[in-house]
């Protein structure tokens, strides 16, 4: 068994973090030593030893003791279906959030969609307009993608004046990662023809709000997908069944759910949530329209706001990290507020538009800590501080907010958010 | 700017760079590949059925900003008055304003401050996104229970609210798209051209 080199045991920036080779090479040794808690000697052979368990069931269940995980719901007054309920980022692991748990940003509640009823209309700029059904699409050359989809109000608290209480999943919770299956939006665009004045196209769903949003060709063209799967099985009534628009890296809203209408023009159609909501406010009082992408970003899930540390020692830093333009480059991580980083472990594989899990081992000394997180990408964007953010985009702004979360560790064991 | 003038500037999509410091922001450059070097889609077993006419009428329910899909009929912001009252008011407020959900009426002049108060009046850019919102969404609770010319005096009343048309000026598919409001020119389109 390989043995833990001291070396990787000396701090590698302020305030106990260590080296991320202590993950990366010291493997079962290293972990064990992470859990070197007591183990009781078991004497007696468990109940659930003496006797068969459970029979089988024909559809699965988590078990019932991690039930209080749950998503964190909220919703407009006098409405249950309008509003979103957001992933408890700090119960969760690794970079696929599970279907039951993927967050929901809903304009009026899920629908119920016989799908032997729904067709997706292409029409608008075409030579042909056409319509496709679930059994049709489900013919089709599909393919699988892992992506993030994030909510462009995903951690619009960290706008307020000041830290609101909360965890990564109040805060931030508007961001989960599947691996959706369907057919290329590309394919379909090309049975129906795209007539050379056809530059947009408007995506509408089969919601009570017909929800709809304008599309430019190009990301239509591009990796846009209209997803039919997701992680491996048809995809839940509120992430869109029997088929929704996927477009990775882009702000959710335009991955259009229960997608019913595909219209191709020559200009957007300026529909409500293209230019009284998700648009952005800047200092001076315009607003920035059309802005797609979603920025690079991360935020530490353990330790991080609402959970308790157990006393001082050794602990994992974990988090997620993602950029809609493509793969994440690096993590740096800071444990006393931003005065010193060290880069993270990532862990792989690290997908373009997708969530990356990052990890740090850190000894914790039982003292004051401000942890943070800053991600890089590919592009060599770099995730800007909330200072800078604010300064740049000024406090209305509303959406986009990519700006770094602080996590302030207090001595007696409490974690909450803060800005530093 | 017009959406129109600012395709024919460019050839290509292109994103507003908002700060070119290092940390910057969500909105970058994201220039995709240029048309001709994207590979042709993978081909499907072409099982797409012909859409007729009346199949996409019944479905297209989307208003462009120069009127294009606005129905046949009419309304006043007098005749709205009474469909918002029983239609509306419970969820916006008497006059849209102090409802439980969206503000619709007033906050002109308070974009530039540190509260913006985004209402139709102050807000919107497009008249048309009115009628085409209020069509296929509202009320919330029985979307698609207005009559097209319920929407259009829905949409007169909103707009007198906030002092953009005259109480008794009608609103149909040849006026609604002439409405100028106040905050037409208040958007920067990070993207200018769809391809």
């Amino acid at each position: 068994m390989p043995k833990v080199d001291a070396h990787d045991l000396e701090p590698v920036a302020g305030n106990g973090l260590l080296s991320r080779r202590v993950f990366l090479t010291t493997g079962v040794a290293g972990m064990a030593l992470l859990r070197a808690l007591p183990i009781a000697a078991q004497q007696n052979v468990p109940a659930w030893m003496r006797a068969p368990g459970a029979p089988l069931r024909p559809y699965g269940e988590r078990s019932p003791r991690e039930a209080t995980v749950q998503r964190i719901v909220g919703s407009m007054p006098g409405t249950d279906g309008s509003g979103s309920s957001r992933t408890p980022l700090e119960f969760l692991e690794g970079m696929i959030t599970p279907n039951s748990l993927h967050f929901e940003r809903n304009h009026s509640g899920v629908p119920d969609i016989p799908p032997e009823q729904h067709r997706l209309l292409i029409h608008g700029l075409v030579r042909q307009p056409l319509t496709f059904d679930l059994a049709a699409l489900s013919r089709y050359p599909l393919i699988s993608r892992i992506h993030f989809v994030e909510c462009s109000g995903n951690s619009a608290p960290l706008y307020a004046a000041q830290p609101a209480p909360g965890g990564a999943g109040a805060l931030h919770g508007l961001v989960s990662c599947a691996e959706w299956t369907g057919v290329p939006l590309s394919t379909l665009l090309d049975e129906a023809g795209v007539r050379p004045d056809g530059k947009w196209v408007l995506a509408e769903g089969a919601d009570a709000a017909a929800m709809s949003r304008s599309i430019p060709l190009e990301k239509a063209l591009d990796d846009a997908l209209i997803a039919i799967y997701q992680n491996g099985e048809r995809l839940r009534p509120e992430n869109g069944y029997p088929m929704r628009l996927l477009l990775p890296g882009w702000e959710g809203n335009t991955n259009v759910k229960w997608l019913r209408r595909l219209k191709v023009t020559a200009d957007p159609v300026m529909t409500k949530d293209e230019t009284s909501k998700y648009t952005d406010s800047m200092p001076g009082g315009k607003a920035m329209q059309f802005t797609f992408p979603m920025g690079v970003k991360s935020v530490i899930t353990s330790p991080s706001g609402g959970l308790k540390m157990q006393g001082a020692g050794l602990y994992q830093i974990s988090g997620i990290a993602w950029s809609g333009a493509g793969r994440i480059r690096r993590v740096d991580v800071s444990a006393d507020g931003g005065k010193t980083w060290a880069p993270a472990a990532l862990s792989g594989p690290v997908l373009p538009k997708a969530l990356t899990r990052f990890r740090l081992p850190w000894q914790w000394n039982g003292g004051a800590a401000v942890l943070m997180s800053r991600a890089v990408d590919e592009t060599g964007a770099v995730q800007p501080t909330r200072g800078a953010f604010i300064a740049a985009r000024g406090a209305s702004h509303r959406y986009h907010c990519n700006a770094i979360q602080s996590w302030a560790v207090l001595p007696a064991g409490e974690v909450r958010n803060v800005y530093a | 700017m017009s959406m129109r003038r600012a395709a024919t500037l460019t050839a290509t999509l292109f994103v507003l760079a908002i700060s070119a410091a290092a940390q910057t922001p969500a909105t970058r450059d994201v220039r995709p590949r240029t048309t001709s070097s994207r590979p042709s889609p993978p081909k499907g077993p072409a099982l797409g059925v012909p859409a007729s006419a009346a199949e996409i009428e019944a479905m297209d329910v989307s208003i462009g900003p120069d009127g294009a899909g606005l129905p046949p009929g009419s309304g006043t912001p007098k005749q709205g008055a009474s469909v918002y009252a029983v239609k509306c008011a419970a969820c916006h407020g008497a006059e849209g304003v102090s409802g439980i959900n969206d503000r619709l009426a007033g906050g002109q002049g308070t974009l530039s401050s540190a509260a913006p108060v985004k209402t139709i009046g102050s807000y919107w850019p497009y008249a048309t996104t009115v009628f085409d919102f209020v069509r296929r969404a509202m009320p919330y609770p029985a979307p698609h229970s207005l009559t097209d010319a319920d929407a259009y005096a829905v949409t007169a009343y909103l707009l007198h609210l906030n002092g953009i048309i005259g109480p008794d000026d009608v609103m149909d598919a040849t006026s609604l798209p002439k409405v100028k409001m106040p905050n037409r020119d208040g958007f920067i389109p990070a993207i200018t051209r769809g391809k």
